[in-house]
């Protein structure tokens, strides 16, 4: 489904990304952590095409993203993506959040968008809330609704970039739980998130990154169980110390 | 101080006898509303394509809006109004410039150029307000429009810009207020707009001060219905749980 091939990249003389190579296979959920600066934000917003890379190749469902020919808006219309701080569109209702890409981007019929989004937003749980703004919602109920936005798309695979890092711990559960049952229903997902307990219990394969580089790649038993980068033990250690 | 008031100044005929002074005050207040109109729209439209090309990914745009804003912004608005009006028919070829000077009529010519002059000097400051309505937007924004699959123009038109303009409503109102005020430097070009009219006033009737507090009096307002216009513009467009609403 996504594959990345020795991919580099490096605003001016600072080298973000090197020689990274990872593969999403469809059906797969794979968790990326690391700490920060680590590169694994960008590494996920290149998948899309949001940060543009200057070597290597990243292809989606066999369509190259960096190639210039391709049309990056089609791709990304069928490949979800949620933000750390939800980014919903401040102006609009739930319901508008919801169904205004289905019918600009997608060419859906009022009705058949507002009725798409109301399916996904009482999966999320909260079709209570189809005419409020973002603004009214807890940060919680944004994400959610984020999670709604992009599989009202009918993605292919969703990309998460830390989606519960700007989340109080209350509210960090109610997102998780709608992830998690989004993996167990096979969705192909790439997460970078620092939620331990969420990659034990749905991702196949963790990856873990440290200055740009893709250091772990492995299965999450062989990674929680024993990491065999001495920079992993490490950071396993201090994030699951508490 | 021995000065004569006479307020009834304003209900005697003018000397050509066609209308009264009021008249001729009201002929300028519609003259200043009318100009203003007309080059605030053309400043709105112009200045929000500048602010938008300012903050495009494309050097060569965003640099030719950034040489337009600093064009516009750093030349006096009385040097650029002689400019419009003395210099540039002078310039134009294919003789624009004598169809100008010789086929419309003088006051054609002077509401043209004042239009034109006021609409080009705001828009700049409109572009650079529009500008920092989208810059002040969270970088996020753009990757959520974008990651849905909208297209870049798509992404300004229903993520940016409604957002962008909200939230500069009050400098844009400020800019509007301007427009009616910087129009009184047209008067210099003949344009018999509110203040020109005040002064002929004065130069007819010898009443100074009951001509520039009559301005006064319609510039201030002029200027109460703007703002209560654009207070109503802000409320209306207000987005629940967002700042400054409930």
């Amino acid at each position: 489904m996504i594959t990345i091939d020795k991919v580099s990249k490096h605003y001016g003389s600072f080298q973000v990304l090197t020689d990274c190579s990872t593969k999403v296979a469809k059906g797969e959920v794979v968790v990326v952590c690391g700490p920060s600066g680590s590169g694994k934000s960008t590494l996920i917003k290149c998948v899309n095409g949001l940060e543009p890379f200057q070597a290597g190749a990243i292809t989606v469902d066999g369509i190259s993203v960096g190639d210039p020919k391709t049309n990056l808006s089609k791709l990304r219309s069928r490949v979800g993506m949620v933000f750390q701080h939800f980014e919903l569109f401040p102006h609009m209702s739930i319901t508008d959040n919801l169904s205004i890409a289905q019918e600009k981007v997608l060419g859906r019929s009022k009705d058949e968008a507002r009725a798409k989004g109301l399916k996904l937003l009482e999966r999320v749980g909260l079709k209570a809330h189809a005419e409020k703004f973002p603004g009214q919602l807890s940060g919680g109920q944004q994400q959610r609704v984020a999670i709604a936005r992009a599989l009202c798309m009918d993605p292919i695979c969703m990309l998460f970039d830390e989606p519960t890092s700007a989340l109080d711990p209350e509210m960090i559960n109610e997102v998780l739980d709608v992830m998690v049952e989004l993996a167990q229903e096979g969705m192909t997902m790439m997460c970078v998130t620092h939620e331990m307990g969420f990659a034990r219990k749905v991702a196949n394969r963790v990856i873990f990154m440290d200055k740009g580089l893709i250091v772990e790649d492995d299965s999450k038993d062989a990674f929680f169980g024993a990491p065999h980068s001495e920079r992993a033990r490490q950071f396993l250690a201090k994030i699951l110390q508490h | 101080m021995s000065y004569q008031w006479n307020w009834s100044i304003f209900s005697s005929p003018v000397p050509t006898g066609e209308t009264t002074y009021l008249g001729w005050m009201l002929s300028g207040l519609q003259t200043t509303v009318t100009l203003s109109l007309c080059a605030w729209v053309m400043a709105l439209a112009l200045g929000s394509l500048m602010g938008v090309l300012r903050t495009v990914p494309n050097k060569w745009l965003s640099g030719l809006a950034a040489a337009y804003v600093e064009v516009f912004r750093n030349i006096p608005l009385l040097v650029q109004l002689f400019i419009w009006y003395f210099v540039l028919p002078e310039l134009l070829p294919f003789g624009l410039g004598d169809a100008f000077k010789q086929q419309l009529n003088p006051l054609t010519q002077q509401f043209l150029s004042a239009m034109v002059c006021l609409g080009f000097f705001t828009s700049a400051r409109v572009c650079e307000q529009v500008r920092a309505g989208i810059n002040s937007l969270p970088r996020g924004q753009k990757n959520a429009g974008l990651a849905l699959g909208f297209t870049l123009p798509q992404t300004y038109r229903h993520v940016l810009l409604p957002m962008a303009f909200r939230l500069v409503v009050p400098p844009l109102t400020s800019e509007f207020l301007n427009i009616f005020k910087n129009s009184a430097v047209c008067s210099t070009i003949g344009l018999l707009e509110l203040a020109a009219q005040g002064r002929q006033l004065v130069d007819y009737t010898a009443q100074p001060y009951e001509s520039f507090i009559a301005v006064t009096l319609l510039y201030v307002l002029i200027n109460v219905v703007v703002m209560s216009l654009m207070r109503v513009v802000e409320t209306k467009t207000r987005v629940p749980g967002y700042m400054g609403s409930k």
